[in-house]
């Protein structure tokens, strides 16, 4: 349940996320085929005795059937539930016996499972991993139980939190036929009424090896990765009747949508709007290159256009940033917030947004700026090293949204190759308001706004 | 690079599998500043970590938020750098400085190239002996700290453990918000930054962590570059404090779906002959991810909640044995019975010889794999180093583990646990919970 669309939560930008990108010669990584299917992706670094251990499901909630909203997610929680040789929870306690940490996360395009061991407990991951990739036991008690925790969990995260539902209803309102509209956990009323038979089905259509990714990082050799991989998940017929992944595909889209939501709980009011922006495609990186640096050109961290003209100069907002993530199957968004400093209304703060948005294309991109952003990101390709799970977790989203290796692989000269003029136009293109839509999160007397 | 005065001790993760070769040596630099290194030389960038002890407590209680404040503008100009000029230089050097204050410590973060050391190390410099703390950086920070404190007076987690703080710690510095009060937050001025950066920032309270491609005979010269130049000594340290938590409920209304509580009890120091005891005891209770007695209780017999846990809180001057679980507003009592109901099982009937053991695995186990990176291992030397702990200590910290005894676990159970003096303070609108008659008025 990673990636909820609100890159609000704390206010805070990092660049954690951008600064990422490494070229496979210095990363040691190394791609095969098992025969029924199953991809792996091995990183390695032997600087201490620990690897990950990740399987990644092209099936996410984007995947579910129409009127199923949060059966991804929700089959995500039975999988630590009973196998036919494992009982409710040993999954997790052998893992826990054994050292090591584990968890699962859903998103639109992917749902992954991961486990953190001394390598030498490999083989003991890959054989439960892949014993309930096909041995899951639904029991109606399993499903009765786990519906509470999911609700509890949607309480929690979303309807807990007014920032969360402003973005579940930006994202509905965002896509028009897409199922990126629909929150990865679940419009309540149909997280309640999935039944044992819908969360049976889509583990039955989705879960097979040919439809996964294994992803092992850290002291570990390819070659070994392969006997156990081999051993584990080699023996799992395939299944043939794997349906295509057709996604759904926006009409164009061409009206302005406002959405005003007030709600006491509101501390700080802010002014959200995403854009409808390319993601990246396979072989056809360029675009989302382009908005990537435009991201951080334009808001990604103190320096950013953004933040210059509307902390520094103007002073109309606490905090400002611009956000985009391509990795996704089809079209995701290009994000724009701003925080009004205080004494300054939604309206005030908004407007002095659009202007700053509309003179930077018309200032275009400081070349000095630029070169700072590549040096960063050739930089982060140093520091990357260091964290071998996060260059697994790279691989593992790519390939689940249908890139290639040699897509991830290409991606970090991709940036370097982009020009001011590509960002500007860039700017051009995502910022159009006819594919926009525009959030005020504000307390229920409107009034009060500015605070 | 003159004379150096190296002081080298080498120590092994002996925990590990023998070839987890990593080594601490401690160096101390011709200035006399005293640091952890480990050399990590494949990868051609350093993580430094520096703490300072004291952190928040030091506040003066009058200009509460002023030390949380005061490090956020640590990185908002120095030297002949304004904020947008540092910003732009670290950037421009790909060096990252994290600048995070705590109620024990303020610690700095700094991570850089080799490629461009020297320049990245002078940075830093900069922003820890020559912070501007100008007028217009302080005002546009202290908005940023008002927006966040805004945003914890309408957040039940915030809400549920200020309110708890105050009850449990009362005046001492951890019974309040060491990010202070929108009240104090708004009087602080330029001076009372620049006070509480003395206070804090002294090399009598340092502690540096090194790990990455440096020799220790360079990073003595760069560490007295770096920070030589500190004043001797800051403001004083706080006093133990004065622990008082009763039994009950403290209620606080708040609108929403669910209610937060945060529960606890007096709790256990690091430097306890006892606390491995307790960790063992907690992970069975209530710290072990999926597999406590709590999340199995709460969530997977009951799908009370989504997450429940217990957590031992060892600060410098209080300990505390604390826990966090939310509810529906219809389910939390219930919750919080259970909750306690364990927490009597595990007092008066202990835990098994089989929880014991799954819990030293977990605990022996997941220890090596907090080594992940140089950040991480830069970061666990300093806590190692606060804690007055051998530079060996790794090698021997499974142990300690592993002596702990079923009777061990099962005699700290009976002492430590107070399910009468357990407290939960509860946000939202629980059905069937009010506050005891003690937290009244």
């Amino acid at each position: 349940m990673d990636r909820l669309r609100s890159a609000l939560s704390a206010f805070v930008f990092s660049t954690v996320a951008f600064a990422n990108t490494a070229t496979a010669q210095e990363e040691a990584v190394t791609t095969f085929t098992l025969a029924n299917g199953m991809e792996v992706v091995v990183v390695e670094d032997n600087r201490a005795p620990v690897v990950q251990h990740m399987v990644w499901y092209r099936a996410g909630s984007a995947d579910e059937p129409a009127g199923e909203s949060g059966v991804a997610h929700f089959l995500e929680h039975l999988m630590f539930k009973a196998t036919d040789t494992l009982a409710d929870g040993e999954f997790s306690a052998v893992v826990s016996a054994n050292g090591g940490r584990d968890n699962a996360f859903t998103s639109y395009d992917y749902t992954a499972y991961f486990q953190r061991v001394a390598a030498d407990r490999l083989g003991i991951m890959m054989q439960m991993e892949a014993d309930r990739m096909r041995n899951i036991r639904f029991t109606e008690e399993n499903v009765a139980i786990e519906r509470g925790v999911v609700l509890e969990e949607r309480k929690q995260r979303t309807d807990s939190n007014p920032r969360a539902l402003l973005g579940e209803q930006m994202n509905a309102a965002q896509y028009l036929n897409h199922r990126y509209g629909v929150p990865i956990i679940g419009w309540r009323h149909e997280i309640e009424a999935l039944s044992h038979a819908d969360l049976r089905d889509f583990y039955e259509t989705y879960y097979y090896p040919n439809n996964a990714i294994l992803v092992v990082s850290g002291d570990v050799t390819a070659d070994e990765v392969r006997v156990l991989a081999e051993e584990h998940y080699g023996v799992i017929p395939a299944n043939p009747d794997l349906p295509e992944r057709a996604g759904s595909i926006e009409p164009p889209q061409t009206v302005e949508r406002r959405l005003v939501y007030r709600d006491a709980r509101v501390a700080q009011p802010y002014v959200s709007r995403s854009y409808l922006a390319p993601e990246r495609d396979p072989g056809d990186q360029r675009a989302a290159a382009a908005l990537t640096l435009l991201a951080e050109v334009l808001g990604g961290g103190q320096t950013s256009y953004m933040t210059e003209k509307l902390q520094f100069e103007s002073q109309k907002a606490v905090f400002s940033g611009a956000f985009y993530r391509g990795v996704s199957r089809d079209d995701t968004t290009f994000d724009v917030v701003i925080v009004p400093a205080p004494g300054v209304s939604l309206e005030e703060a908004e407007a002095a947004m659009d202007e700053t948005l509309a003179q930077f294309v018309v200032d275009g991109v400081d070349p000095e700026q630029l070169d700072r952003i590549k040096y960063q990101l050739r930089a982060s390709q140093i520091y990357a090293r260091d964290d071998v799970d996060r260059i697994a977790r790279r691989y593992g989203a790519a390939l689940a949204v249908g890139l290639s290796v040699e897509d991830v692989q290409a991606w970090p000269d991709v940036l370097q190759s982009i020009t001011p003029d590509e960002i500007v136009a860039a700017a051009r293109d995502v910022l159009n308001p006819g594919t926009s839509v525009t959030g005020w999160l504000t307390r229920p007397d409107t009034t009060e706004v500015t605070q | 690079m003159t004379r150096l005065a190296l002081a080298l001790i080498l120590s092994f993760f002996a925990s590990l599998p023998a070839r987890a070769e990593v080594q601490i040596q401690e160096v101390v630099s011709p200035g006399g500043i005293t640091a952890w290194l480990v050399q990590e030389p494949s990868i051609p960038f350093v993580a430094l970590e520096l703490r300072f002890r004291g952190g928040a407590s030091l506040d003066d209680p009058d200009k509460r938020g002023a030390i949380n404040l005061m490090t956020g503008l640590l990185e908002e100009g120095a030297a002949d750098l304004d904020a947008r000029a540092f910003a732009r230089e670290a950037e421009g050097l790909a060096a990252s400085f994290t600048y995070d204050v705590g109620v024990d410590s303020v610690s700095v973060s700094a991570r850089f190239l080799s490629e461009n050391r020297d320049a990245a190390v002078d940075l830093l410099r900069t922003s820890l002996i020559e912070p501007r703390f100008d007028q217009d950086a302080l005002d546009r920070v202290r908005d940023q700290v008002l927006t966040g404190l805004r945003s914890d007076a309408k957040d039940p987690d915030s809400i549920a453990r200020n309110a708890f703080n105050a009850m449990a710690f009362g005046d001492h510095p951890y019974g309040s918000n060491y990010r202070g009060t929108v009240e104090t937050v708004s009087a602080l001025t330029r001076e009372d930054i620049v006070a509480a950066h003395g206070a804090v920032l002294a090399r009598d309270r340092l502690y540096v962590g090194a790990v990455g491609d440096i020799k220790p005979e360079e990073l003595g010269p760069l560490l007295d570059t770096l920070l030589g130049a500190l004043p001797q000594a800051g403001a004083p340290q706080p006093e133990a404090a004065d622990v008082t938590i009763e039994g009950g409920y403290t209620v606080i209304d708040f609108d929403g779906p669910q209610s937060v509580a945060i529960f606890g009890q007096l709790g256990v120091d690091q430097d306890d002959p006892d606390f491995f005891a307790a960790r063992i005891l907690n992970q069975v209770l209530g710290a072990g991810g999926f597999e406590s007695r709590l999340f199995t209780e709460v969530r997977e017999k009951r799908g009370l909640t989504y997450g429940v846990y217990s957590f031992l809180l060892p600060r410098d001057h209080a300990a505390t044995l604390q826990g966090q679980v939310a509810s529906a507003n219809e389910s939390v009592a219930e919750a919080v019975s259970v909750i306690r109901e364990e927490w009597t099982r595990a007092a008066t009937d202990g835990v098994t010889a089989q929880e014991v053991e799954a819990a030293k695995t977990f605990v022996t186990g997941a220890y090596p794999l907090q080594f992940s990176g140089n950040g991480p291992i830069a970061r666990i030397m300093v806590g190692m180093q606060m804690l007055g702990l051998p530079i060996d200590y790794i090698a021997t910290r499974n142990d300690k583990v592993e002596a702990v005894t079923l009777d061990d676990v099962n005699r700290v159970a009976g002492e430590l646990l107070t399910p009468d003096a357990l407290h939960f303070v509860v946000v939202g609108k629980p059905e069937g919970l009010e506050s005891s008659a003690a937290n009244e008025g």
